[in-house]
């Protein structure tokens, strides 16, 4: 008997309402107290292709996504040979039975529930007929999985508070399931789920809205967005907890300003424009977005002003795999513009971190006063992740950096936009209206003197250029550090990750440790790079970096901003779309480590 | 061009306005642009504007893309902040620093590149915003930075400097203006400050998207014979429908006109625009009339000017969305926050 320790995916077509059912399940073990992580695997489509809706069951809360299928629910005969392929040997098949399918594999158990002849002899409604099916279904893993019944029928009754009249049709289709399961299986089956407390305090929530209401708490006024897969949710988020937050209550006007652009060029110059004018806005795109965002980003670096800004990634290159995920950004957004600039970028690898870094990333903007761009990508962003509680500390303030405000005019003698006054590259800066005689400024991205003033005396400019680098290496001090591992500093061996894989690297380790090896692992967090993180890398021989793109783009970051000699690092990479698996990583390791490939590939994932 | 740093001292005798500020104190840096360049006229003209208005310089904001005429802003009101985006995209930055600070006063300037090609889609969407803004281009047909290109509002009978023919229909920006929602649309000549003052006054003090066309002749690519935006060629074929006078919150004029000759319209902040109607059958807040009255002169080889289009009822951008009447950049961690028992509660119910 297996317990708590299964991937389940759902073959489904989209459009067909499958989603919510598919959610439901997901929810209901989580409900259970049972670490889940859910993943939509959806085509870039509205209505009839195929969907896939995988959930990873882990008692000891390993997350990550995994390889191999215990139970497959097939609801597609599109997909259905794919899928029937995808199921691990001693699997299950769980399918809709009214229709005569060949199964022509004979290592997996089939469970046939006539999920169609059931709900059309219960409903009479065409459409709640398609749509109960998914719910039976639901029912029948209930039965099969040895799920608590109370909890999942609590949670239909929870989704329709206020629609009371759904609540009874739905339960009595969970019930339909159910009973069939019970009546014609032996339930449950040797893989089930049982109540745990291994969830503890934690949420289930995506990243994209936890950085959504990152940023109402991070008192951002101003969101400026142009509809792209997968970032949309960000801003939509924002705007829904607006409505909920940042109404006033004696006027019942907003607190706050959505602009659907019209392009991701309208997006981040509105969001350049607010910030100009003191107020903290953001953008959240993706590649595209980021491609055609490049020229403001330029102008946001070199004339100072913040920003911030949400790249959920995606599949590229061009418009690439716009429903799949991949962390390939990572130069475009470092380097983003032409002419010498670089960006802060900040990688978060839960939501929880989503909503803390998008508060943090407000305060950065403002103290660096330069763009902020968070890395996350379309496994975070759009999936729901079993993650820590959202907090904030109580007296957190805002830290709007340098800003000089009228009286502070009036006692400085000279104001100068662009004047390195502290020492640490970060000028002072004013906004507009604020002294009838002092402090105005001419904001260009032509190039300029410490006044702010045109200039074509290219020995300005250098000191100007040269003050930017300055800003760039106080911001290592400022920016989130990077995590280590337990046992950091004990193995001649290291591993550096970032962003989501972080999902799959702890497992990885385990699995490694169980052969002997061990590594000593440092999650980054941010560029431009700590000194930690460079001694991290002088001291181990040999570095291995996870990264899901084709080109290692962080190996190439650290070795260009860093000067690592490139042999010492060894990329670990993924880009096929899907979040790096455990094993993937296990075995490009042992690869690295020159270990037989017979050793590496011995049915790791079955034999678990 | 002019290389010289601008003396600062002057005149101790200088009319002052109620500020008790001179026109000096609304000017800007010396102009770099080239020797009777029609945009100077138009930054002559803002700054009478501004000092007539008795506007505090401090409370306007400069706003511009990428181009001769987006130099300008360096030249005139020193006492404001400016920004000088990238080319093409003032409107946006323009609409982001409206959303967080609408009590400024904002003053764009573009010109015909910047906003009629590469910056033609923003120009539109803050049109259709109604952002609260005076938008000026100064449309003088040619691209003066890179040598004398056509632009898109070059006029099709229009020859280039060595009688290259232009093979592409002119945009007609106030046309588009008026199309695409703006409240205030007028056309004017960088040549005639009679006409463009009063007009740039009732600008400022409209509430809503205000759309002025500047016909302002470069002197060094497009002003010689078959060019349409030559001063010759605009001299000799501008067509006023109103004669424009701005009427301050207290003052009074006593001149009189002929019945039906003239419409005083109460602008936003209690100031009137006199329309002085050189056709009495012309009502400027019919935006068809006023596109049909466009693409008549259009049709005989003539340029409409004044006043075209007004519509002191509409809404602009903030009211449009809703926002709070304090400007957001004024709201601090207490106003924007919310409790940490809403956090709590959001907490729960991911659970």
């Amino acid at each position: 008997m297996t317990v708590n320790d299964f991937v389940i995916k759902f073959a489904n077509v989209n459009g067909s309402g499958s989603a919510s059912a598919n959610a439901l399940f997901a929810k209901a073990i989580f409900r259970m107290g049972v670490p889940v992580a859910p993943k939509n695997i959806f085509p870039s489509n509205i209505q009839g292709l195929p969907t896939w809706f995988e959930c990873r069951v882990n008692g000891k809360g390993h997350l990550g996504r995994r390889d191999g299928i215990n139970i497959m629910v097939a609801m597609n005969p599109q997909s259905w040979d794919d899928d029937v392929k995808a199921i691990l040997p001693g699997g299950y098949l769980l399918y809709d039975s009214t229709f005569i399918r060949e199964i022509e594999r004979d290592d997996i158990k089939t469970i046939g529930v006539p999920l169609t002849q059931l709900c059309n002899e219960r409903f009479t409604i065409p459409r709640e007929r398609q749509l109960f099916k998914n719910v039976a279904y639901v029912g029948a893993l209930t039965a099969l999985l040895d799920m608590d019944f109370e909890v999942v029928k609590g949670m239909i009754a929870e989704q329709f508070r206020g629609k009371d009249k759904l609540i009874a049709p739905n339960v009595d289709a969970l019930e339909l399931g159910r009973n069939y399961a019970l009546k014609y299986f032996d339930c449950p089956l040797d893989t089930k789920v049982a109540s745990s407390n291994a969830v503890g305090d934690q949420i289930l929530i995506e990243g994209n809205a936890a950085a959504g209401l990152g940023c109402v708490f991070a008192g951002a006024t101003v969101a400026a967005w142009y509809p792209i897969t997968p970032s949309t949710s960000v801003a939509e988020a924002f705007e829904g907890y607006c409505h909920k937050l940042r109404i006033d209550e004696e006027t019942g006007r907003k607190k706050f300003a959505v602009v659907q652009a019209e392009d991701e060029l309208s997006a981040i110059g509105m969001v350049i424009g607010a910030n100009w004018n003191g107020a903290r806005a953001f953008t959240a795109t993706s590649g595209p977005g980021i491609s055609l965002m490049s020229e403001f980003l330029g102008l946001a670096y070199f004339a100072e002003v913040p920003a911030v800004l949400f790249n959920i990634q995606r599949g590229g290159p061009s418009t690439g795999m716009p429903t799949r995920t991949q962390q390939s950004d990572i130069t475009a957004c470092a380097y983003a513009s032409h002419g010498d600039t670089k960006h802060v970028l900040i990688f978060p690898s839960d939501p929880s971190e989503c909503f803390d870094f998008a508060i943090e990333a407000f305060d950065l903007a403002e103290r660096l006063q330069t763009p902020i761009i968070i890395m996350s990508d379309l496994d975070l962003g759009m999936n729901e992740w079993t993650t820590k509680p959202l907090k904030i500390d109580e007296d957190r303030g805002f830290d709007r950096g340098k800003v000089l405000d009228a009286k502070q005019l009036d006692e400085v003698e000279q104001f100068g936009r662009y004047l390195d006054v502290d020492g640490d590259g970060i000028p002072y800066r004013t906004y507009p209206g604020t002294h009838p005689e002092k402090g105005a400024f001419f904001t260009r991205g032509t190039s300029h003197n410490e006044f702010a003033g045109y200039t074509e005396d290219g020995s300005v400019n250098v000191r100007v250029m040269e003050r930017l680098v300055h800003k760039f290496n106080t911001a290592k001090e400022l920016v989130p550090g990077p995590v280590f591992g337990q046992d950091c500093q004990t193995s001649t061996l290291g591993l550096i990750y970032f962003g989501t894989t972080a999902s799959s690297v702890p497992e990885a380790m385990e699995m490694l440790n169980e052969r002997g090896i061990k590594i000593d692992t440092m999650r980054i967090r941010s560029f431009p790079f700590s000194a930690e993180v460079e001694s991290f890398i002088d001291s181990h021989e040999k570095v291995f970096l996870v990264e899901q793109n084709r080109d290692a783009q962080l190996r190439s970051l650290l070795v260009n901003e860093c000067e690592i000699d490139p042999a010492r690092i060894v990329p670990v990479l993924n880009y096929d779309g899907f979040p790096i698996t455990a094993k993937c990583i296990m075995d490009l390791v042992c690869k690295g480590l020159g270990e037989a490939e017979s050793n590496v590939e011995a049915g790791t994932v079955a034999a678990e | 061009m002019s290389y010289i740093t601008k003396p600062k001292f002057h005149h101790p005798k200088l009319p002052r306005n109620d500020l008790g500020l001179t026109r000096r104190d609304y000017e800007g840096a010396m102009s770099t642009l080239c020797a009777g360049c029609g945009h100077d006229s138009v930054s002559a003209a803002i700054v009478e504007a501004c000092f007539e208005l008795n506007l505090p310089a401090h409370k306007l904001a400069k706003m511009s893309g990428i181009g001769c005429s987006s130099k300008t802003p360096t030249y005139f009101l020193s006492k404001s902040h400016g920004f000088n985006s990238v080319h093409g995209r003032m409107p946006s930055v323009a609409t982001g620093a409206n959303l967080a600070n609408n009590e400024l006063k904002y003053i764009g300037v573009s010109g015909d590149g910047d906003t009629a090609s590469i910056g033609f889609g923003q120009f539109a969407h803050a049109v259709r915003r109604q952002v609260d803004m005076l938008y000026i281009v100064e449309n003088n047909g040619t691209y003066g930075l890179t040598k004398g290109q056509f632009s898109a509002t070059n006029d099709r009978v229009s020859l280039g400097r060595k009688g290259q023919k232009n093979a592409f229909e002119a945009i007609d920006l106030a046309a588009m203006a008026i199309q695409l929602g703006a409240s205030f649309v007028g056309r004017g000549f960088s040549g005639d400050k009679e006409q463009l003052v009063p007009m740039i006054k009732a600008a400022l003090s409209h509430k809503g998207f205000a759309f002025i066309d500047v016909i302002s002749p470069c002197v060094t690519f497009n002003n010689h014979n078959g060019s349409t935006k030559s001063f010759e060629f605009f001299r000799d074929n501008e067509r006023s429908i109103t004669a424009t006078d701005y009427i301050a919150p207290k003052e009074t004029i006593t001149a009189d006109y002929k019945e039906g000759s003239m419409i005083d319209v109460t602008l936003h902040d209690s100031s009137r625009v006199r329309l002085r109607k050189l056709d009495a059958n012309y009502n400027p807040s019919d935006p068809a009339a006023a596109l049909q009255h466009i693409m008549k002169h259009q049709a005989l080889g003539e340029v409409a000017t004044g006043l075209l289009y007004l519509d002191v009822e509409d809404t602009e951008l903030k009211e449009r969305m809703d926002m709070v009447e304090v400007p957001l950049n004024s709201l601090g961690v207490k106003e924007l926050r919310p409790d940490l028992t809403a956090l709590e509660k959001i907490n729960s119910s991911l659970r």
